[in-house]
């Protein structure tokens, strides 16, 4: 709070309210870099995620001498990878978009199939923001290393919802956000390993290492700092709690409503997520329904989507627009209580019976 | 983003179900998202006298679909052919511009069952 309200100093300032100011970022990268066992110098301070996405992928990809050469992600990342590498194919870089399995995996013999002798970086999202899926990080990470290929992962819905070591999972480059976190908007941060080279995608004057230019975001960067700290410590305490409640919840849901799916990887998925699939009716009727009765929900379905297309990571694993059509992510957070999977227990069936009770598809009332 | 009377049509829809002797069914759908709608219709003498739909689809389309029931339950067929989608979106004080395309197919629906109505009494 002091850096928003008394010290509006300048960390590259050499007085001694700058001083205190470096000082502070300074410890708020050594809190980031602890949190997923890096080094602090392996910490780069963005405005988020998308902006970690950019510099993490351009970064690697700019900072080779050919300007060209084979990228491989999935189809299924976030859009601030997916709309990055379009970026680079149109300036010459060739990409390929990996399918994934039903659960939204990667399949390595596919990966393996897919490399190159001129493919460079891999990413891949490390668990879904829609689905949940955890992709096996260190088999993608043992499979390009065989074939001297960096791995980049999007990891900003993974970051304190399981344990991440940077060193155990080998991974190159990691994109993390402050508000996935518990922490503030508008901060981000890149790990990237020692000894790699990258290319600024912001020019200035020099800040994070010549990496990232720019008056870094103090209060930001200190708030990200914290959020991972209580994030890590979380895992064992929060997490376990969060993950029982997930579970409770999937299981009701399946068990109370007929004809109702789980999307994603049963076990590999993401300790907060759930998200189902419900025939016969459609995702934002649901939605609607459902805030009426102070669920805040979210779906991949086409009549939510300002594109008016189905999520392209439900229609990835192989869902048609009309099952994409009846999606439903449910997120927890450690704010949540029992009580409340019991509403929602009482709430989604009701909704779901009541929609498809006016719908002129299949099943008619039941459950 | 919903105006209040869509949001009451579609949380309180009017002639929802299926009717078992309906003089005439109509069936449109949107083949991009996947929406579907049918409507029922009841005549007698030239007057529709009862009308029922279903809908698989978003807040708009089941608002729509229960607005255009309620416009067209005791007009006769040509004033009901006359109903518009603009007509039922203003009806409902508005719709939010992407979803006038997608999700307002109810007049068109309604349209399909006068017509399938006409075709089976030929």
């Amino acid at each position: 709070m002091p850096f928003l309200t008394t010290n509006y100093a300048n960390p590259s300032s050499i007085y001694t309210e700058g001083r205190e100011v470096r000082a502070a970022i300074d410890a708020a990268r050594v809190q980031v870099a602890s949190a997923i066992n890096a080094k602090p110098e392996e910490i780069t301070f963005t405005s988020g995620g998308t902006e970690s996405d950019n510099l993490g992928i351009k970064g690697i990809a700019l900072a080779r001498k050919e300007k060209s050469g084979h990228i491989i992600t999935t189809t299924v990342e976030h859009h601030a990878v997916t709309h990055t590498v379009d970026y680079l194919e149109e300036m010459g870089f060739d990409v390929s978009f990996l399918p994934v399995n039903k659960f939204g995996q990667v399949e390595m013999e596919t990966l393996e199939k897919e490399i190159r002798k001129d493919t460079f970086l891999i990413s891949a999202v490390y668990g879904n923001n829609e689905i949940g899926t955890i992709q096996d990080m260190k088999d993608i990470v043992r499979i390009a290393h065989k074939h001297d290929v960096l791995v980049h992962t999007d990891a900003v819905q993974a970051v304190a919802k399981i344990p991440i070591d940077v060193k155990d999972l080998g991974v190159d480059l990691l994109s993390l956000s402050g508000h996935k976190i518990y922490g503030p908007k508008g901060i981000g941060a890149l790990y990237a390993r020692k000894g790699l080279k990258l290319a600024p995608v912001q020019h200035g004057g020099g800040h994070e290492r010549n990496l990232r230019s720019g008056t870094e975001n103090v209060a930001g960067a200190i708030g990200l700092g914290k959020a991972m700290e209580i994030g890590k410590a979380g895992l064992g305490t929060d997490i376990p709690r969060v993950r029982a409640m997930r579970d409770k919840l999937i299981k009701g849901m399946l068990a109370e409503v007929e004809e109702s799916y789980l999307n994603g990887h049963p076990e590999k998925r993401l300790p907060h997520n759930a998200h189902f699939r419900f025939s016969y009716i459609e995702g934002e009727a649901l939605l609607l329904n459902l805030d009426m009765m102070g669920i805040i929900a979210s779906t991949g379905s086409a009549c939510s989507s300002k594109s008016l297309k189905a999520s392209h990571v439900l229609l990835a694993i192989g869902l048609t627009p009309e099952q994409a059509h009846g999606s439903l992510r449910l997120t927890l957070g450690k704010g949540n209580t029992d009580e409340d999977i019991d509403t929602a227990l009482e709430a989604v069936p009701k909704v779901v019976k009541k929609l498809r009770a006016m719908s002129p598809l299949g099943h008619k009332g039941g459950k | 983003m919903y105006s209040e009377k869509v949001m009451d049509h579609f949380m309180n829809p009017r002639n929802v179900g299926e009717m078992k002797d309906a003089d005439g069914i109509g069936e449109v759908g949107n083949p991009t998202c996947g929406d579907l709608m049918k409507i029922f219709i009841k005549v007698k003498g030239n007057v529709i006298t009862d009308i029922k739909f279903q809908t698989f689809g978003c807040g708009a389309a089941i608002a729509t679909s229960s607005m255009v029931t309620e416009l067209a339950k005791g007009k006769t067929l040509d004033d009901a052919l006359k109903l518009t989608r603009k007509d039922v979106a203003d009806e409902l004080d508005g719709l939010p511009p992407i979803k006038m395309h997608c999700s307002n197919l109810a007049a068109d629906a309604l349209k399909a069952a006068i017509e399938d109505y006409r075709k089976k009494k030929t």
